[in-house]
């Protein structure tokens, strides 16, 4: 599905990912774990195509295509997805229209016509459940006046719609209740097929308790420091990051 | 000093008065007046703090060296792309009403006129626009075409809205005074669109009309310049607003080399509701100048503006919004907010709230914000698999459409979201 080999990036001339390598198969889901600023939300974004990061080194191969040399709308147009930390308020931007562009634009892409009116609507009914998003919300300008969490569903709603190959869910967990927590973790485990694969990114174990990954990695300064199963992740709750810190600071020196 | 300043208005009145028709409906005194005060103030430079961005002086001397008055006739084909299907359509060409060119349409409660045939009838008219306030009111008053007079009477709401179509068509360089008196009488309600066109070559369009709104009556209206590249306008609306009464006013800019609007409010009647809205999408080297006063005179009013500007290449905006809050004006509601996007490193916007507070117990707040295009909300949409160019239509169409969906007559706003589709 993806391949990242030792990536590098920077923002403003200061490195941030020094050097990520991480396979990512169809059917898999991978938490990457680590502490504030190892370069979580870098990578998601970097990942994305933000532009404010250059990449200095490294490639990345999503679908047998060269990533890092798509434009953003083409890297979702080809299947990748990110759910964003901070889902950002569009004014003036109905959701039903902004759902229907990127819809189409991605249909286009992909040689296909555009989507009839019933069968888009019928779409939205349909995800609309899966993510118990408020049918009010839909009708409403992109995030504008949601709640944190209705801004997650928001998210998880998009994707089911866009029926994303890969998805990257940023810190999705941060700042939600429990039952949003449940609501957004049961609408994945929903999503999930043996063709599809998600990149789980979290500050805490919380989380892969509701979306149980395959593979846990934990990113530490700009790297990915150590890999394993899920159990890794409750060690790492069980002993905080500080031991991680202090065994790869005191490597580094 | 006075000699000087008043050159380009000498030339002006000496190239107009040839061919000038007397002013019916303007008494005598207003007359002299409007004269004596293009005589000793001139046609304002950017040293007049109204018009500092706007040197109207300099641009009649270099646009309007030959003045002709020389005029095509305005034919039914020029009209019909600015009639309205769901309106009665009026027409004013090249600043004289024209009863063929409009629609035959006889509502109960509606009265339509030349402004020639009121003169010594109605004191009413030039009632709002003095020639002592401004050198175009002056102008207007000493040169005005013979105009609209439009009367909504006591207590009839019109539902059919009223599409009033300036249209001007110029031969070469010349100047037309188009002009209206709206009169909406108490309890009455209607819809009116004021669109301005130019189908001919340059033109400078003086327009200036004045609105009474009676007590406990409503006037929704919309004013829309797409004039074009050749067409320099000052457009002057003089308002007043009795107790109880609202106004709602939506001014889009589409063209226009320069646009200067001056709109003044005068709140003269307690309880009553004012609102300014505005839009305009500039480029190349265009000026267009939006000015307005909310001239709170009476208490327990509230009054709202949001102006929006797109502004693009080396075009330049203005925003001058003045609350005027007058002593006896307590309780005032007074709500004033600016919005732009420059769409490129050479755009310009100056924007300026002024507010003159003489009362202590009032409510008044103004805000003002410029930026580009919100580059977060763009990676939003491009993230989601929206193209650039569609990304950006999305955004400020956004950005345009709270202005433009105030805009209820449903050919009107649909003409204008198309309009604005292809500019972007």
């Amino acid at each position: 599905m993806i391949s990242i080999k030792n990536l590098h990036a920077s923002i403003n001339g200061k490195e941030i990912l020094k050097g990520i390598n991480l396979e990512v198969k169809a059917g898999e889901i991978h938490a990457i774990m680590g502490p504030n600023g190892s370069g979580k939300s870098t990578l998601s974004s970097v990942l994305a195509g933000k532009e404010d990061y250059d990449v200095t080194e490294g490639e990345v191969i999503f679908n047998s295509k060269n990533l890092l040399e798509m434009s953003a709308e083409n890297r979702a147009r080809e299947g990748l997805f990110l759910a964003f930390q901070y889902p950002i308020e569009i004014p003036g931007v109905s959701n039903i229209n902004f759902l229907k562009t990127a819809i189409n634009e991605i249909r286009a892409y992909n040689g296909k016509e555009a989507i009839e009116a019933k069968d888009f609507l019928a779409l939205i009914k349909e995800k609309q459940k899966l993510v118990e998003l408020d049918s009010k919300l839909t009708g409403r300008s992109v995030n504008e006046g949601f709640s944190g969490g209705e801004k997650k569903r928001n998210e998880i709603f998009q994707m089911a719609i866009l029926e994303p190959k890969l998805a990257i869910l940023d810190e999705t967990d941060s700042g939600l209740d429990i039952d949003a927590l449940r609501i957004v973790a049961s609408g994945v485990n929903k999503l999930r097929t043996k063709n599809n694969a998600f990149i789980v990114i979290t500050h805490y174990q919380r989380l892969l308790e509701h979306i149980v990954p395959d593979f846990v990695h934990i990113l530490y300064n700009g790297q990915i420091v150590k890999s394993g199963t899920k159990e890794l992740a409750l060690e790492l709750e069980a002993k905080g990051y500080d031991e991680i810190k202090h065994q790869f600071e005191k490597a580094e020196g | 000093m006075i000699a000087e300043r008043s050159i380009t208005a000498q030339k002006i009145i000496e190239s107009i008065s040839v061919k000038a028709n007397k002013v019916g409906f303007v008494i005598e005194a207003e007359l002299t007046e409007a004269l004596q005060y293009l005589e000793t103030k001139g046609i304002p430079n950017n040293k007049h703090e109204d018009y500092k961005y706007c040197n109207m002086d300099a641009v009649f001397k270099k646009e309007f060296k030959n003045i002709v008055q020389e005029y095509n006739e305005i034919k039914n084909s020029d009209v019909k792309p600015y009639k309205l299907e769901e309106a009665i359509n009026l027409v004013v060409a090249n600043g004289n009403y024209n009863e063929s060119l409009s629609d035959k349409i006889i509502v109960k409660g509606i009265t339509i006129k030349c402004l020639n045939d009121l003169s010594g009838k109605d004191s009413r008219i030039g009632s709002l626009a003095k020639s002592s306030a401004d050198a175009f009111i002056s102008l207007s008053n000493a040169f005005s075409g013979n105009g609209i007079y439009l009367q909504v009477q006591k207590g009839n709401v019109i539902q059919m809205p009223i599409n009033i179509i300036y249209i001007n068509s110029t031969k070469a360089e010349s100047m037309i005074n188009p002009r209206s008196f709206i009169h909406i009488e108490a309890n009455a309600e209607v819809t009116i669109s004021e669109r301005f066109a130019n189908v001919g070559k340059k033109s400078f369009s003086n327009f200036v009309s004045e609105k009474l709104v009676e007590e406990n009556a409503k006037l929704t209206s919309y004013s829309i310049q797409e004039e074009g590249t050749e067409s320099f306008s000052v457009n002057t609306n003089q308002v007043k607003v009795g107790r109880y009464a609202t106004y709602d006013n939506t001014t889009v800019t589409l063209s226009g080399q320069l646009v200067r609007n001056n709109h003044n409010v005068l709140i003269a009647g307690e309880n009553s509701q004012s609102h300014l809205n505005g839009l305009f999408l500039t480029s190349g080297t265009q000026l267009v100048d939006n000015h307005t006063l909310m001239d709170h005179q009476v208490p327990n009013c509230e009054s709202s503006e949001l102006y929006k500007g797109v502004i693009n290449e080396k075009s330049i905006g203005v925003f001058n919004g003045k609350i005027y809050v007058r002593k006896d004006a307590q309780k005032t509601n007074a709500y004033q907010s600016s919005k732009n996007i420059l769409l490129s490193d050479d755009a310009t916007i100056n924007t300026k709230p002024q507010l003159e507070i003489y009362a202590d117990d009032v409510k008044c707040s103004h805000g003002t914000s410029t930026g580009k295009i919100d580059e977060n909300a763009l990676f939003y949409l491009k993230a989601r698999g929206i193209g650039e160019e569609s990304a950006r239509k999305l955004l400020l169409a956004a950005f345009a459409n709270e202005v433009v969906d105030k805009i209820q007559i449903e050919s009107l706003r649909m003409h204008l979201e198309t309009k604005l589709n292809n500019l972007y």
